[in-house]
């Protein structure tokens, strides 16, 4: 058994995000973190390798810079790193994405009792589309927003929330299962690991490698290959601000609560 | 069954559908904004809209997809379909795809659809756009909207594409990156052109009798058998507690990182005034993610979007990725220490002080104000 953990290095949206005037975003001026449920998905993958002694790979498409994420992953304990870059695949939606990664897991080797890990969405895009269109193009089942997730006889216990409760479901290895915050408190890195990751291998994949693979469809690879485009992108209009209210806190409440009255609102 | 299906050949689409999405036999509420919304991308495209609906004891249900706009429903029935899994659905929707080749697709983006619409985007090989909060087909409307809600240079900006027909292509419109930016994508050489569409956004029309009792029910022949199904269900559980209705709710109270430094009273103080307004609590992301409450009852980009009659934040700052789940509020209230909190730039009114001396007073006024009327 071994397990894969898809992760990606995102732009980190709670802090300041900055936009050029064309309406793209001044990425320069934005720290990168690891997308914070693929965090998530590593604590699970490094929590199982506890139970099962199994082997964590973490796989990643990306930048070259992307390598540094990989190695503070395996700086808590991740043991092998896969980078998959190159200028080929820039600018892919999240069809062309899964085909790349579902390949790169291939070709990395796929067996019979593994498993794959992957963050519910990423924060730059919300999209949460990578994860099962990497199981469609694998042909292998998935299970998203996994709760809880536990291992029995080669197969894999999945508790996953829906808006108004939680279906435990069973599912054979391999699979793809992706996780969410409920799931667990990511752990730290630690020291042992830090010495190990600081000259441990990253696999690197580019479109040489690649390409020849059966799952890839070069019609469908990159900024020109992927099925969706963007058309125009924007920024919301900024609003012009309220009314203050001014007095004592008993003079605003007051007057708000008859604000209220007023438009029939209470 | 081995179909002829191509998804370049564009000219082999027609037609508007919209996943019907049930749980043990009752519509999800957002079937019927997506119902409404198809309706209108069919009539811009002068096509007809269509239901596609899965289950099991569904066919009391059917009427009502004819209700919110739809000609015609596919209703595709089998004790298989009762439960949702992945495997049957996605081989159900896709094969329906296959064979009557719609050219827009739409989901809702309920933890179902989002699991479902990117297995059947991808084993059909077109394009997805998710969590659309905004579609388009007519291209005058996509500028008029444009014109209200982007700070784009419209009169400026270039609109035609040589490689697809603009007026006739969906245009999905959705926020990235937190709220930060909004971008509009096509899916131009590929159909169907699929969308998952956020709850709560889309406006439900008036249900129509006559159209209810017009639709054309349509049985097609479909495939399905165990062995399609790769998991088992073991169990399902409701949450113990009530499922907060956000989405649904006239009055939200919502509380953010400002009650730190006396959490239960400041959610306690929230939970009072919700109740004098007949609402429910929200929150803020901080205050999900510090645990203080569960992410259901989250407004915001990674939450849910709201539009209730009244919404009141407290000791919310207006992080965009707030803003981008309320800012449609009718009416909107914000209690901050900070004067210069951008929730204020958003809000109807704002009052600037401490909201654990501001609340009291505010529900003590709101109790005085009732006993007028």
């Amino acid at each position: 058994m071994k397990i894969f953990v898809t992760v990606k290095q995102v732009p980190d949206t709670s802090g300041v995000v900055a936009v050029n005037p064309d309406g793209t975003l001044d990425r320069t001026s934005m720290k990168t973190i690891t997308n914070p449920d693929d965090m998530n998905a590593v604590e699970q993958a490094l929590k199982l390798k506890t139970q099962y002694n199994c082997k964590v790979v973490a796989l990643t498409m990306g930048p070259g810079q992307a390598e540094n994420m990989l190695r503070e992953l395996m700086a808590m304990g991740v043991d092998e790193s896969v980078l998959v870059s190159s200028r080929e695949f820039g600018g892919s939606d999240t069809y062309a994405t899964s085909q790349i990664i579902a390949a790169a897991i291939e070709t990395y080797g796929l067996e019979e009792d593994d498993l794959i890990l992957a963050g519910q969405q990423a924060i730059d895009g919300d999209t949460a589309q990578v994860g099962p269109q990497i199981a469609e193009k694998l042909g292998i089942p998935q299970v998203t927003y996994a709760a809880e997730v536990e291992a029995s006889d080669g197969k894999m216990i999945v508790k996953k929330m829906l808006e108004d409760g939680y279906v435990t479901l069973r599912v054979k290895t391999p699979c793809l299962i992706t996780c969410i915050k409920e799931l667990n408190q990511p752990r730290y890195m630690n020291v042992e690991d830090i010495y190990r990751a600081y000259d441990a291998p990253v696999a690197v994949y580019d479109f040489e490698k690649l390409k020849k693979h059966p799952l890839i469809d070069l019609e469908y690879i990159g900024l020109k290959g992927s099925p969706t485009n963007i058309y125009k992108s924007f920024t919301p209009p900024l609003k012009s601000g309220g009314v203050m209210l001014k007095g004592s806190n008993e003079e605003m409440a007051g007057r708000m609560a008859a604000i209220l009255a007023e438009k029939h609102l209470i | 069954m081995k179909r002829n299906f191509d998804s370049k050949d564009l000219n082999a689409f027609k037609n508007v559908w919209v996943f019907c999405e049930q749980r043990n036999g009752k519509m999800m509420p957002t079937t019927f904004e997506l119902l409404s919304e198809g309706r209108k991308l069919a009539d811009e495209l002068g096509v007809e809209l269509c239901g596609l609906l899965l289950g099991s004891d569904i066919g009391c249900i059917s009427s009502e997809v004819g209700g919110y706009g739809a000609d015609k429903v596919y209703v595709c029935v089998s004790q298989l379909l009762k439960l949702y899994t992945t495997d049957a659905y996605t081989k159900v929707v896709c094969d329906m795809i296959e064979e009557y080749k719609p050219e827009i697709m739409l989901f809702g983006a309920s933890n179902i659809g989002r699991d479902l619409a990117p297995r059947c985007a991808a084993r059909l090989r077109t394009g997805l756009c998710a969590d659309c909060t905004h579609l388009d087909v007519n291209l005058q409307e996509y500028i008029s909207f444009l014109r209200e809600n982007s700070s784009l240079d419209v009169d400026n900006t270039k609109f035609t594409s040589s490689s697809f027909d603009e007026n006739k292509t969906l245009k999905m419109t959705r926020p990235a990156f937190g709220g930060h930016l909004m971008a509009t994508i096509v899916c131009p050489r590929f159909r169907p052109a699929m969308a998952t569409v956020r709850p709560g956004v889309m406006k439900k029309r008036e249900f129509d009798d006559v159209k209810a009792a017009k639709i054309q029910v349509i049985n097609p022949a479909f495939e399905i058998s165990e062995d399609d199904i790769h998991t088992d269900v073991i169990e399902i559980s409701n949450m113990a507690k009530k499922i907060v209705n956000l989405t649904g709710a006239d009055y939200i109270v919502s509380v953010g990182r400002g009650i730190s430094k006396d959490i239960e009273g400041g959610i306690k103080l929230a939970g009072e005034l919700a109740d004098e307004l007949g609402g429910v609590v929200g929150a803020s992301r901080a205050v999900v993610d510090s645990g203080w409450l569960p992410s259901d009852r989250q407004v915001g980009q990674t939450g849910k979007t709201v539009h209730p009659k009244v919404y009141i934040a407290l000791g919310i700052s207006g992080a965009i990725q707030h803003k981008v789940g309320m800012q449609d509020s009718e009416f909107i209230i914000a209690v901050n220490k900070s004067p210069i909190a951008p929730i204020f730039e958003i809000a109807d009114y704002g009052l600037c002080g401490d909201l654990f001396k501001i609340v009291p007073e505010l529900i003590e006024s709101v109790r005085h104000e009732k006993t007028l009327m």
